[in-house]
């Protein structure tokens, strides 16, 4: 089997893989319809702004929990915005439990939210690995057209 | 060059810029001259600009000014444009359609989503 098919194959098998655990979703793959010859990029940019947000509102998250006075209101305005992006791009994992952290912020449980935040932190520092390697493979796979 | 009449123009007004990108881009791949403004303010201004769309996308949490009060402005304007509303909150619903929207889909927004607004569109004077 040639680089390109095996390439093509892994590619394929690890869309499959991320949709079968529940990274990603239907909308994910309805980023990568709305990508073409004339928008070759479109995915990774859009997977780009994404992670750059995620980052500031995971920060904003930890530092408004921090506080010695919770406004938990702040904390679930940062929550609903990562929860809209995440939906944006077809993060299901990650928005599930942003659905989740919007109940704890509600309750104004900050043992729960701290705990939500941990595994909100980890769930997107797993996609983040998971995406960054499919990418990998579409760069490899472009290189080896030549 | 002049533009063929019949083609369609829209508005994206979204302050998020994933969500800019996303809906700029479907628009585009349905041929679709389209234009984005990041909140209901922006949105009026460039109404007083003198431009005009056949399709204003009005997302509803926006800073400045939503999307229930812009959409509400632009309908005292006089704006017959077709708006269709694009959220997730649920619960302002019934008050977004009653400030004067012609259509309400939920986030993310999808061709197929977008293909359903469009078969509402007039394209009258």
């Amino acid at each position: 089997m040639d680089v390109m098919t095996q390439l093509q194959r892994q590619w394929r098998e690890h869309t499959a893989y991320l949709r079968k655990e529940g990274y990603l979703d239907d909308q994910f793959e309805q980023l990568q319809k709305l990508q073409d010859e004339n928008s070759p990029d479109f995915v990774a940019e859009v997977v780009s702004i994404f992670f750059d947000d995620s980052e500031k509102l995971l920060n904003n998250m930890a530092r408004a929990l921090e506080q010695k006075v919770v406004d938990f209101k702040q904390v679930d305005a940062h929550v609903h915005q990562f929860k809209g992006s995440s939906a944006s791009i077809g993060a299901m994992r990650v928005k599930n439990l942003c659905i989740e952290f919007r109940n704890h912020c509600e309750a104004q449980s900050l043992e729960e939210c701290v705990r939500c935040l941990r595994k909100l932190q980890y769930e997107y520092s797993l996609l983040k690995n998971q995406l960054e390697y499919l990418f990998k493979l579409e760069q490899q796979i472009r290189a080896a057209v030549v | 060059m002049l533009e063929p009449p019949t083609k369609i123009t829209a508005l994206v007004v979204d302050d998020d810029t994933i969500n800019q990108m996303i809906h700029h881009r479907l628009l585009d791949n349905l041929g679709i001259r389209n234009q984005v403004v990041r909140n209901g303010k922006e949105a009026i201004d460039v109404h007083c600009s003198g431009k005009n769309f056949d399709l204003i996308l009005m997302d509803m949490e926006m800073p400045v000014m939503n999307g229930i009060e812009a959409t509400r402005k632009l309908r005292a304007m006089g704006i017959r444009s077709m708006i269709a509303g694009v959220s997730t909150n649920t619960r302002e619903r019934e008050n977004f359609m009653k400030a004067g929207l012609d259509d309400y889909q939920e986030k993310p927004l999808t061709t197929s989503k977008l293909v359903s607004i469009l078969h509402k569109v007039h394209k009258d004077g």
